[in-house]
């Protein structure tokens, strides 16, 4: 069985693989990270979003073979040691943007990689924008928009604590 | 996915080779269309040939008066390439459209136009802008690349290797998204330059195909309004529950129009 | 009420307890669970909408590398494994009841719909059951499908079941018809629409799955599901098809993303991996991909009907007649039968002072998918043809359709009301809400939006819809007259640990809702005790003495009811142990912000002074009471709840695409008290979001052979983000008067009340054309074709 080392969440891996293996299945399988979830088979709901080397990916159309020495960071890789949230997990909690959690982790990681790469802000339509790769059937994305909407200001360092939300 | 072995040549000839010895191994890139299949069992390749190890796919690269794009080249790299942004910008803008943020990260142009899914962009700018397909063996004009339904002119074996646009006057791209999968109902792809006026359809049709009485009409005109009154017949087009052929017929109308004021 | 922690009780927006495990990627969903000696199963589906099971060859299977078993349901059947219950019998109108046909949990002798399961392969790993599940051999003779319900009851038409002649389920009725007639007869303007509620596919975003596992050593059986409510499905399963008692099994529905009414029901699956991990004697796992989802999750709505109101000339309904014909799918749900009977014929009257309802409903069974509630069940199905109606009769009136609306409102001093349609309302302000909710949307100033906007092109439209719903599932006595072969109370335990820290054990379950949050400021507003240090255990019938489950918005009106319950017994004993501690007499002792007083003095014992005594009764009254502080409390209710509320759309339509998008969208509902106003407004977006998903995207659609059509995410439309607007929420609250928390419940009104304000936005948007109804879902194309061939006639105008 072909072997692949990628390291996931700052840990260096060496795992067996059957070619066929998807990177969301080395993940919940083999290193029981199962924060990272599976909604779909048609690449369409982005319950399954990690990132690989800073780009936002969908693990469920990714071959772990394929992953060979990625730098792979899933939910389960944000937080900081001393258990600090990420200020995009934060966000999410202060706005009440998840309900069922499902979908959260992918959203999460998706809204990371989003935010990232748009340093000079997002609208509000334009953080739904670039949303069209995550589905969520709870929320409505309403708050989902308002938690990314307050944590860039934190993430681009224009805001030192996350804005609280409305009561 | 049934069962598959893997290899990851670092050349164009070693990926050649694993291709030609065993008819039912596939090449894969980003694996964006290849796995969805896989998953659902619709496909059964002995083995997948990645290749994106080879260096010799890589790259965006203006040369002259044409921009090369290699077969690897995923889509968020051709949306925000400054080459393709200052030469082509509605190649940028297309690209940029694709699937989405999760999609363009990992997808790439070879394997989108090497597929040819009568739903995807990029034939649409291949077409319309006259590209021409490079492969490890030849070169094909686009009029001759893309030959029906999931089918082009590739031979078994065959790797895409890089797409030669030429530089346009204008080029436009307007699309209506299938409301489900975000693939493309009907799209125009429209541009002026060195192949002349040209105008490109894709989702409406098995394939996508040019649109010879817009284009003369672009040709004596170009504006909006020259195309807005040019009805395109149902017959032939695709049709679903999402849309039937007289809907995306009446789009390729509107979709035109709209490409054109993009291009400006 | 009691507020010791002001930040933390009724009222506050407490960030959730239970998002730092979701938000860390440590949530427990069934799929995240592996057992010890795990295997897979792989359940092998009919690809035919019907067919005829001549043979099943399992033998190549058997043989292929993992697999340790094959059945199909001839194995299940000689096993004595029972086919799946329905729980609810609904009589026809002649009193004979309904037709019942079996449901076997793998196809014995038919398949009946694409999905149906045929066999199941249990495995070493998932992909090695699916492998040799393709191995199977099924010879089938393909027989005429009845794919929708016209085809199903054309004469001829091919028959579903034995027991279920001309594919008819129930012929039922309510009301008094003779009356309704008299009243069409007298009517000045009589409205009339048809139309159609269509079929949905839940799709909460995780997938079904289940882990059976059987223990050797006791014989014990443990289910892990995703299940709204374990207990029920422990009921089911153990005494209707498994037959094992429930004393030797515990089913566990732990983490669960998303229900919406799809995970109420007791599936094929649940049985099927339990009963196998008897058989091979290790644990056996199934996890449904998203295609597998499609075709075995049970639907939601599918109506098709008539409906038509009677008005006199002042605009006032003399009465309303409805006939439905409502698709059950190829078998009957657990919860089926009752939801387009008495969720939605019971609902008729909505906010109005109808006299006269007249409501006759067909059951048919088609060769699709099986049909149950999905969020709102009935109840957006009535509230949508009564609304869509209201706004026809408007048209045909020339009366505005707001004054059309408030002409016909129950008013405030007409509670309770008595509908002709069964249901007595408690409480409510219809008027309220709707004043609200029209300045909240700037409807005033509307027409000079819709001007801006056909200046930009766009074809701009505003509906408005007031509608009520019955929740707070549901008095037994009440529902059990009614045909409900269970109760519906529910079950609270509330458990004080020696050092104060209180757990609660409810048979509710949250899979979404935020009961971890809402419930423990329910205990931290009565006993005093901080949100942090009250654990919501739910889930699991091996903790959680009993219980109904979460669905129908019954959790804080039922369940939350039975804590309050439970917790007034706690306060009963605590002043009992503080009055023997204190040496004063019970009838002094009054208990306020968590703690026990004796009136009119200082003396006083903090609640974990009394739990200490409680449990370390070395000082405590032991001849006349128990030691330990733990009650449990069975609620029953009283009545339904009813929410009520006005939902506002715009929607803004390209008249070259027929794309349409609502741009605003403005809810008030009165959902009775708020317990935690953030968590209410998240229910009500994420309930407008499938409401506008209904409205303008999604839909189930199956060939005219019965092939499903929209059988991925690929076909059927998910909303996504850049679908839907940002939607505004605000409350108006009048107490629902018999529970004691004064709730209504809030998790369905969103689903309820939007999808006709965005149908009767559009139909507004598109008033120029002489259009008098869209149906749902108003998708680019249905718009454009309706643009389309109404243009002619403008020009020619």
């Amino acid at each position: 069985m072909p072997q692949v080392t990628l390291t996931v969440n700052g840990k260096k891996h060496t795992v067996e693989v059957e070619p066929r293996t998807l990177l969301v299945e080395l993940l919940r399988e083999k290193l029981r990270l199962t924060g990272t979830h599976v909604g779909c088979d048609t690449s369409q709901c982005g319950a399954c979003v990690v990132h690989i080397n800073g780009d936002s990916v969908k693990s469920c159309t990714t071959l772990a073979v394929m992953c060979e020495g990625a730098e792979v960071t899933t939910i389960e890789g944000l937080a900081s040691p001393d258990g600090t949230l990420h200020p995009m997990q934060e966000a999410f909690r202060e706005y009440h943007a998840l309900q069922c959690g499902f979908c959260t982790p992918g959203m999460v990681m998706s809204a990371i990689d989003l935010v990232r790469k748009n340093p000079q802000g997002l609208s509000e339509e334009e953080i739904r924008h670039g949303l069209e790769g995550n589905l969520c059937r709870c929320t409505g994305y309403h708050n989902i928009v308002k938690a990314i909407a307050a944590a860039q200001e934190v993430m681009h360092g224009r805001r030192k604590e996350l804005a609280r939300a409305a009561e | 996915m049934y069962e598959f072995a893997y290899h990851k040549p670092s050349s164009v000839a070693d990926a050649v080779k694993l291709l030609s010895a065993d008819p039912e191994a596939r090449p894969v890139a980003g694996g964006h269309t290849l796995l969805p299949a896989l998953k659902h069992r619709l496909a059964r390749p002995t083995a997948l040939v990645d290749l994106s190890g080879i260096a010799e796919l890589r790259g965006i690269r203006r040369e002259g008066d044409k921009v090369v794009v290699g077969a690897l080249a995923r889509h968020a790299e051709v949306a925000s390439s400054d080459v393709v942004k200052g030469a082509i910008p509605a190649l940028a803008r297309l690209a940029g459209t694709i699937g989405d943020v999760q999609v363009r990260n990992r997808g790439t142009i070879g394997g989108s136009v090497a597929n040819n899914d009568p739903a995807a962009d990029y034939p649409a700018a291949v077409l319309g802008l006259g590209a021409t397909v490079v492969t490890d063996r030849r070169r094909i004009a686009a009029d001759d690349f893309f030959t029906g339904m999931f089918t082009t002119a590739l031979e078994p074996g065959e790797i895409l290797v890089a797409i030669e646009f030429p530089v346009p006057e204008k080029a436009g791209y307007a699309k209506m998204k299938n409301p489900a999968s975000r693939y493309v109902m009907t799209g125009a792809f429209v541009s002026r330059g060195p192949q002349g006026v040209r105008v490109a359809i894709n989702g409406a049709g098995p394939c996508v195909f040019r649109q010879a009485e817009m284009e003369k009409a672009l040709a004596a005109n170009w504006s909006p309004d020259a195309v807005a009154n040019i009805r395109q017949s149902p017959d032939g087009l695709n049709s679903d529950i999402h849309g039937s052929a007289e809907y995306r017929a009446h789009l390729v109308t509107v979709m035109a129009k709209r490409a054109v004021a993009d291009a400006g | 009420m009691n507020v010791v922690t002001p930040f933390e009780g009724i009222g506050a927006s407490v960030r959730r307890k239970e998002d730092l495990r979701f938000l860390s990627g440590r949530g427990q969903y069934t799929d995240d669970l592996n057992r010890q000696g795990q295997t897979w199963a792989h359940i092998l589906r009919s690809p035919h909408p019907h067919a005829r099971i001549r043979g099943i060859d399992t033998r190549a299977a058997s043989a292929m590398p993992g697999v340790l078993a094959v059945f199909t349901g001839k194995d299940m059947a000689e096993a004595g494994v029972g086919g799946l219950p329905c729980g609810w019998l609904i009589h026809n109108k002649d009193g004979s009841p309904m037709a019942e046909p079996p449901h076997p949990v793998l196809a014995v002798d038919k398949v009946r719909h694409v999905g149906d399961p045929v066999a199941v392969v249990v495995a070493e790993t998932r992909a090695q059951a699916r492998d040799a599940a393709e191995a199977i051999a099924v010879d089938y003779e393909v027989l005429p499908a009845a794919a929708t319900m016209a085809q199903a009851l054309a004469p001829g038409a091919p028959q579903l079941h034995e027991g279920a002649p001309g594919n008819l389920c129930y012929d039922w009725h309510i009301g008094d018809k003779a009356v309704v007639d008299a009243a069409f007869a007298r009517a000045h303007k009589v409205a009339t629409l048809e139309l159609v509620n269509n079929r949905l596919v839940p799709n909460a975003m995780e997938p079904r799955a289940a882990i059976g596992e059987y223990d050797r050593g006791t014989g014990d059986y443990t289910l892990w599901t995703t299940s709204q409510n374990p207990h029920v499905i422990r009921l089911l399963m153990g005494a209707n098809v498994l037959h094992i008692p429930e004393s030797r099994l515990r089913v566990i529905a732990p983490d669960v993303g998303g229900g919406f009414g799809s995970k109420i029901y007791h599936y094929a699956e649940e049985a099927i991996v339990t009963w196998a991990s008897g058989r091979v004697e290790r644990p056996v796992k199934w996890t449904a991909d998203r295609v597998e989802s499609f075709m075995s999750d049970a639907h939601g709505r599918d109506h098709v009907t008539k409906a038509e109101l009677a008005l006199d000339q002042d605009g006032k309904i003399l009465a309303l007649r409805v006939s439905t014909l409502a698709n059950m799918g190829a078998y009957l749900s657990t919860f089926a039968p009752c939801i387009p009977t008495y969720l939605y014929a019971t609902l008729l009257a909505g906010v109005y002072t109808t006299p006269a309802i007249y409501c006759e409903v067909k059951a048919v069974f088609t060769n699709t998918v099986p049909v149950d509630a999905y969020r709102g069940a009935g109840r957006p199905e009535a509230t949508y043809l009564l609304e869509r109606l209201m706004d026809v009769a408007a048209a045909e009136t020339g009366i505005d359709r707001i004054e059309l609306r408030r002409r016909n409102f129950i008013r405030p001093d007409q509670f309770p009301y008595q509908t002709p349609v069964a249901l007595q309302y408690d409480s409510g302000n219809y008027h309220a809400t709707l004043d609200q909710a029209l300045q909240a949307a700037d409807w005033a100033g509307f027409e000079a939006r819709r001007a801006e906007a056909k200046r930009r092109g766009r074809l701009r439209g505003i509906g408005v819809s007031t509608y009520i719903e019955a929740c707070g599932i549901a008095p037994s006595a009440v529902v059990g007259s009614l045909g409900a072969r269970a109760g519906l109370y529910e079950v609270g335990t509330i458990r004080v640990h020696p050092t104060g820290s209180v757990t609660v054990l409810t048979g509710a379950h949250s899979h979404g809702q935020g009961h971890e949050t809402t419930f423990a400021q329910l205990v931290a507003d009565k006993l005093g005790v901080p949100v942090a240090q009250v654990e919501v255990v739910h889930g699991d019938t091996g903790k959680v003495p009993f219980g109904m489950g979460t669905y129908g918005s019954r959790s804080l009106a039922v369940g939350g009811s039975a804590m309050m319950k439970a917790m007034d017994k706690i306060i009963a004993k605590g002043k009992r142990i503080a009055a023997h501690l204190m040496e004063a007499s019970v009838e002094d002792i009054e208990f306020e912000r968590g703690e026990f007083r004796v009136a009119g003095t200082d003396k006083k014992k903090t609640l974990t002074e009394i739990s200490v005594a409680a449990y370390v009764p070395h000082n405590y009254p032991i001849e006349e009471l128990e030691p330990g502080l733990e009650e449990t409390a069975f609620y029953d209710p009283k009545n339904f709840t009813f929410p009520a509320g006005c939902h506002v759309a715009e929607v803004e339509i390209d008249p070259e695409t027929g794309r349409t998008q609502v741009v605003n969208f403005t809810a008030v509902d009165d959902v009775g008290r708020v317990i935690n106003p953030m968590i209410v407004e998240g229910q009500v977006q994420g309930g407008v979001a499938q409401g506008i998903g209904q409205a303008l995207l999604e839909r189930c659609v199956y060939d005219e052979n019965g092939q499903l059509l929209s059988g991925s995410m690929m076909d059927y439309t998910m909303p996504r983000a850049d679908d839907l607007p940002p939607v505004g929420v605000a409350t108006h609250t009048t107490l629902c008067t018999h529970n004691p928390l004064g709730v209504k419940g809030c998790g369905e009104v969103g689903a309820i009340g939007s999808p006709p304000a965005v149908i009767n936005a559009v139909v507004d948007a598109l008033k120029e054309y002489g259009v008098r109804h869209v149906e749902m879902p108003a998708t680019p194309e249905r718009i454009w074709q309706i643009i389309n061939a109404n243009r002619p006639r403008m020009a020619a105008e």
